[in-house]
C-alpha cells in the first residue's frame, strides 16, 4: 500500500506498524520523532499504531542550526 | 563576582551559546563549539532522509550528556508552523525549552512579533520554557514577557549578516525593563562585537556564522570565549565616563623648569 513519508509516496507492507517503517528504514526510534498524520506518536506507541493507505507520516531529527 | 546565568530554571556556566549550523564539517564543529566553552547548543529539527544522501542526526557528533540541546524553530514563517516544530523537538525527550523563531521576511529573516507573540502564548501554556527570537522593539520584548517566555532574544543585526550590534541603546532599554534574562540572538561577526554587546549588560549571547564562517573557526570560537568573558567583566566593572577632553594620566606638578 502506498502512504507519504517525508512528503514522498512510499510502497509499504500492509498493516505495518510505525515501529516496523523505523526497522525497515534502520532508523533508530530514539533518534527520530515521529508524527502520524499531524499527530505525535510517543515512542512507546509506535509499535500499537498501524498505518493506512494515504497516511501522512513525518519522520524529523535534530540537525545542525542557529 | 557575577551572579549565576540563570534561564528558565536552569543555571548555565557560560553567557555565550552557539549554533550548529553551517560549518564546513562536524570534526571542525565540535572543536569550535569546545573553543567557545559553551553549554548551550542550538539544534534545528528536519526531516530524516530515508536515502541517507545527507548527514543525519546531529546527535553522532554532540552528546547530549556534555551539551544543553536548545532545539529552535527556525525556517518557520507562521505561529502554528512554530508550535508545531516546538512540540517536535520536545518529543526527541531532552528538554522543554525552545528557542522560538517565526520569521517575518525571506530577506531580512526579521521576525513576525504578532506571530511570535501567539506562539509564545501557546508554547508557556503548554510548559515551554520559551526563548523568544525578537527585534530590539522594547514593546515586544515587555509583551513576550507578559506572556510568560523564560528569556528574550532582541538581535543585534539580522541572521547571519555579522553587522555587530546596531542598536545598542534599545538593546540597553530592553535590558534595563525586563526580569527575565535578556540574550542578544544573532548579527554578531566577530570577538569586539561579542564584547561590546555584553558591555550592554545583557546576560548572554546567541551566534552561529560568526563562528561557523570564520577562516579558522575554532581560532574564532575561543577570540568569542574571551570577547564575551572580557564584555562581561567589564559590564560588572562599570566603565569610565566618556569625555570630550583630555585628563592627563600622569601628575601635572614635579615638571622640571
Amino acid at each position: 500500500m502506498e502512504i507519504v513519508v517525508n512528503g514522498e509516496p512510499r510502497t509499504v507492507g500492509a498493516g505495518a506498524t510505525l515501529l516496523e517503517l523505523l526497522n525497515t528504514w534502520s532508523l533508530d526510534p530514539r533518534a527520530v520523532v515521529v508524527e502520524h498524520n499531524r499527530k505525535i506518536v510517543r515512542r512507546p506507541s509506535l509499535g500499537d499504531v498501524r498505518v493506512e493507505p494515504g497516511d501522512k507520516i513525518e519522520l524529523v531529527q535534530f540537525v545542525g542550526g542557529g | 563576582m557575577d551572579t549565576p546565568f540563570v534561564v528558565g530554571g536552569q543555571t548555565f556556566r557560560s553567557r555565550l551559546m552557539i549554533g550548529t549550523g553551517k560549518y564546513r564539517d562536524h570534526e571542525t564543529m565540535v572543536r569550535a563549539i569546545e573553543a567557545t566553552g559553551a553549554e548551550v547548543v542550538t539544534v534545528a529539527v528536519r526531516r530524516v532522509d530515508l536515502d541517507r544522501t545527507a548527514d543525519g542526526s546531529i546527535l553522532k557528533y554532540l552528546d547530549p550528556k556534555r551539551f544543553f540541546l536548545l532545539a529552535n524553530t527556525a525556517g518557520c514563517y507562521s505561529a502554528d508552523e512554530a508550535v508545531r516544530y516546538a512540540r517536535l523537538a520536545r518529543e526527541a525527550g531532552f528538554n522543554d525549552f525552545v528557542k522560538l523563531e517565526v520569521i517575518g521576511d525571506q530577506e531580512t529573516l526579521l521576525p513576525d512579533v504578532a506571530g511570535l507573540l501567539e506562539a509564545a502564548r501557546t508554547l508557556v501554556a503548554e510548559g515551554f520554557k520559551v526563548l523568544a527570537y525578537t527585534n530590539e522593539d522594547l514593546i515586544t520584548a515587555l509583551r513576550l514577557e507578559e506572556a510568560g517566555c523564560a528569556a528574550v532574544m532582541p538581535l543585534a543585526s539580522p541572521i547571519g549578516s555579522g553587522l555587530g550590534l546596531l542598536n545598542p541603546v534599545s538593546v540597553r532599554t530592553i535590558k534595563r525593563r525586563l526580569k527575565v534574562p535578556v540574550i542578544v540572538d544573532a548579527g554578531v561577526g566577530t570577538a569586539s562585537d561579542a564584547c561590546v554587546t555584553m558591555e550592554q549588560g545583557v546576560d548572554g549571547i546567541l551566534m552561529n556564522t560568526a563562528v561557523a564562517a570564520a577562516q579558522n573557526p575554532v581560532q574564532m570560537g575561543h577570540a568569542m570565549r574571551l570577547a564575551v568573558e572580557a564584555g562581561r567583566a567589564a559590564y560588572l566593572a562599570g566603565r569610565m565616563p566618556k569625555r570630550d577632553v583630555a585628563v592627563p594620566s600622569s601628575p601635572t606638578e614635579g615638571m622640571l623648569d
